[in-house]
């Protein structure tokens, strides 16, 4: 049996002896396990799982031991990979902070740095969000205004986040800053780990026209941070931040995958709301709900192609652009499709009289909104489908962030 | 049911690739229409494909076929559509000859399918009778008539109908639908070209009277709408096939053209209403792709049922053609006033895109289509 085989036999057996059954299971909406200084388990199988997990240092397989890490090569990491979608256990924990600053740390950070962040990071011990977006920087994420003014043997705070999500719930942040208001925009950003105890921090949550979400707003107003809290070079922030942007879509498509539709299946709800007729608005309705239905499945089919192209090493990256563009934009379309054929009765809102479908779907509407707008706006991917993948040329000013 | 092409799939697409852009580029197709070439297609062309054995791809062997698989054929009709290389692949091959394969008594097979494959004959799949496809809406009839029958009708748009050797006309009898083997030659028979945009090789059949005997019927009674569904099914996606290589070829050419035109001292693709336009344009020759693969992958799949592998068909003709709507009409504007002229190619794609689209059923016919079999889903 060779090494590798060997590690295969052993991971499947002790996955298989220490992953509860429940464990097993998809993981129902609002059923994941977010590390942190408080971490709420809604099961006894679930802190099991969860302990074992980060005893083992398979909370981060890859990172080395002396972090906290598992010290798998990245063969053994991805035999464990394999043999957890096999055994389909749940993730044990998820941590914004092990998938997108600790790859980064890894990389710029400081001894101490590592020392001091990566360990709890790799227990699960401290829940992170990121600061990123602003109110005056969304697109644009460069010209973002928040500023560090250097005091001493500390940094000064003062500025405003967005979007930030489960701010509330976070206990560190890392945040890109202004540290040079005079260089170019994308040469005076820093990055900086900061606690969200730190006096003159206070969230707000977001209230989106679909109701509650995870977004806040966070405020810093004269907010003191330890110099030794500056991550990689003072200015050299957007290089790091480029990088923590390549670590979420590695994480994309090792955890979420790509997003897939959501479960409203359009042509049988037509069925039920649009009964056939010969009148020319129901035609119209039914043509447009059939539009919609098979520019879905196209993106459906899309998907397994990508990762059949991708399992035999053939470049993805001309489908991976237009996948969060497709899928968003048909959401929307869906919506608007299913608003249209449930006429009033998708317009419902906190009343029993309608179904807890139809008020999912009203909620759904609303809610895909925000979905062509976050995490790369449509018009922010049509650039960079036309530059990075039809090589267009740049223009004379403006849209040079993609 | 895989969605790519395997090595053996790949090397086929390579040869095909190499040899229609050497033997049929766009200018030959260019030259078939001025010179008004009756069959719309260049006869030794035919048979040095029938030489590299394409004609042989989707049959089995015991018809002399190669038993390589629909999804070997795609990639054909691929680099057929993207240098508008004209042959009758589809109509002989594909349509006629794969229904009487299924379906045609071993007499039947035994006359025409080697000369089919060898190239040496071929035939046309006679359906439609209005100005939009309909195979629902037939009403040319075959009646008794003594020990065989009698044909009377007028089918139009047969693809690749002038100078074939044969037809199969679908037809009415009764409540059912019946298929029948009609010999060039036969008294009664009249083909008469119909000239369309594409300068293809399109015909109308009249049938006055034409008396055929019982052995002329392909496959059994009461079965014949299913045979026909299922050859149709194979046609739809070759041409969506033919359409993808098509607009990928076209968009190719576009984007070089916004590469290079300057105007207010720019490149025009530097311009950010354009680039989004050509992006949207990528975008759906992907997901165009992935339905033309799909609906291949089901066509060789014994695993598939009939109802999804026509849900796939419709699904890959309707994306294909939208795509191609779209790139086409994109082409023109993006190219400008030169992109109204004949000296440019854009305008070839541009026709041969539109035929294509309404051949088997336009976007409207396979959408209504899949709604339907896909149902309360």
């Amino acid at each position: 049996m060779s090494e590798m085989d060997a590690f295969r036999a052993e991971t499947r057996a002790w996955l298989d002896a220490n992953c509860p059954p429940s464990m097993r299971t998809p993981t129902p909406d609002g059923g994941l396990v977010w590390g942190g200084r408080q971490v709420d388990f809604q099961s006894e199988e679930q802190r099991l799982w969860f302990e074992r997990m980060r005893d083992k240092g398979w909370f981060c397989p890859d990172w080395p031991e002396a972090y906290g890490g598992g010290g798998l090569s990245p063969e053994q990491n991805a035999i464990l990979e394999a043999e957890m979608r096999r055994l389909r256990c749940r993730p044990p924990q998820i941590n914004l902070g092990i998938w997108m600053l600790g790859p980064v740390l890894l990389e710029y950070g400081s001894e101490e740095q590592k020392q001091r962040f990566l360990t709890p990071m790799a227990r699960g011990e401290i829940r992170w969000c990121q600061g990123f977006s602003e109110p005056n920087a969304g697109s644009d994420l460069a010209s973002l205004k928040t500023t560090a003014r250097d005091a001493g043997d500390h940094y000064v705070i003062d500025g405003s986040k967005i979007w930030t999500s489960y701010g509330d719930k976070s206990d560190w942040m890392y945040a890109l800053v202004r540290t040079d208001t005079a260089a170019p925009k994308h040469l005076g950003i820093s990055l900086i780990v900061l606690d969200m105890r730190s006096p003159g921090v206070s969230v707000a949550p977001i209230d989106l026209i679909s109701g509650k979400s995870a977004f806040c707003q966070v405020f810093f107003d004269g907010v003191k941070v330890p110099k030794d809290q500056l991550i990689g070079p003072l200015n050299g922030g957007w290089t790091l931040a480029k990088r923590l942007l390549q670590h979420e879509r590695k994480a994309m498509s090792k955890f979420g995958e790509i997003s897939l539709p959501t479960h409203f299946h359009l042509l049988p709800l037509i069925e039920r709301y649009v009964p056939a007729s010969t009148r020319p608005a129901d035609v119209a309705l039914r043509a447009r709900a059939s539009a919609v239905a098979m520019d879905e499945h196209a993106y459906t089919l899309t998907v397994q192609r990508m990762g059949e192209e991708a399992r035999v090493g053939r470049d993805v990256s001309g489908l991976m652009a237009i996948m969060k563009l497709v899928h968003t934009e048909q959401e929307r379309d869906k919506f608007e499709v299913l608003l249209d054929a449930l006429g009033h009765r998708a317009l419902g809102w906190e009343c029993d009289e309608f179904t807890e479908q139809e008020k999912a779907i009203t909620k759904g509407w609303l809610g895909s909104f925000a979905l062509t707008i976050s995490g790369g706006a449509s018009e922010i991917q049509l650039n960079v489908i036309a530059k990075r993948v039809l090589g267009l040329p740049d223009g004379k000013q403006g849209d040079k962030q993609s | 049911m895989s969605l790519i092409l395997n090595e053996e799939q790949r090397l086929l697409a390579d040869t095909a690739r190499e040899f229609l852009s050497a033997r049929s580029p766009v200018t030959a197709q260019r030259r078939l229409r001025d010179e008004r070439v009756a069959e719309g297609f260049d006869a030794k062309l035919w048979q040095d494909i029938a030489g590299l054995g394409w004609t042989g791809i989707p049959f089995g062997e015991e018809s002399g076929g190669l038993a390589f698989g629909y999804q070997g054929l795609g990639p054909v009709f691929e680099e057929i559509g993207r240098n508008l290389s004209a042959t009758p692949l589809l109509s002989s091959v594909v349509l006629a000859g794969s229904l009487l394969e299924q379906a045609g008594s071993k007499a039947q097979r035994e006359a025409w399918l080697p000369a089919l494959i060898a190239g040496e004959k071929r035939l046309a799949l006679a359906v439609d009778e209005q100005v939009r496809h309909d195979p629902s809406a037939i009403a040319l009839t075959a009646v008794a008539d003594g020990d065989g029958l009698r044909l009377d009708g007028e089918k139009v748009f047969v693809v690749d109908g002038v100078g074939a050797d044969g037809w199969l006309v679908a037809a009415r009898e009764g409540a059912d639908l019946g298929l029948f083997l009609v010999e060039a030659g036969t008294p009664g028979v009249t083909v008469m070209p119909t000239g369309l945009v594409d300068s293809r090789n399109h015909a109308r059949l009249r049938l006055d009277g034409v008396k055929l005997p019982a052995s002329a019927r392909i496959g059994a009674a009461g079965e014949a709408a299913a045979v026909l569904d299922a050859a149709l099914d194979r046609g739809r996606l070759c041409l969506a096939a033919e359409l993808l290589g098509a607009s990928a070829k076209l968009f190719e050419l576009t984007v070089e053209y916004l590469k290079t035109r300057v105007q207010f001292d720019a490149p025009i693709g530097s311009f950010q209403a354009l680039q989004h336009r050509a992006a949207w344009c990528h975008v759906h020759l992907e997901l165009a792709r992935s339905t033309v693969m799909a609906g291949f992958a089901a066509l060789d799949d014994a695993q598939c049922g009939a109802d999804e592998r026509a849900r796939l068909a419709s699904l890959a003709k309707w994306k294909a053609g939208e795509t191609a709507h779209r790139v086409s009409n994109e082409a023109v504007q993006m190219h400008g006033g030169i992109g109204v002229t004949d000296e440019l190619d854009v305008g070839l794609y541009l026709k041969r895109i539109r035929v294509a689209q309404a051949c088997l059923g336009d976007g409207d016919f396979h959408s209504q289509r899949y709604a339907a079999l896909t149902g309360e889903g």
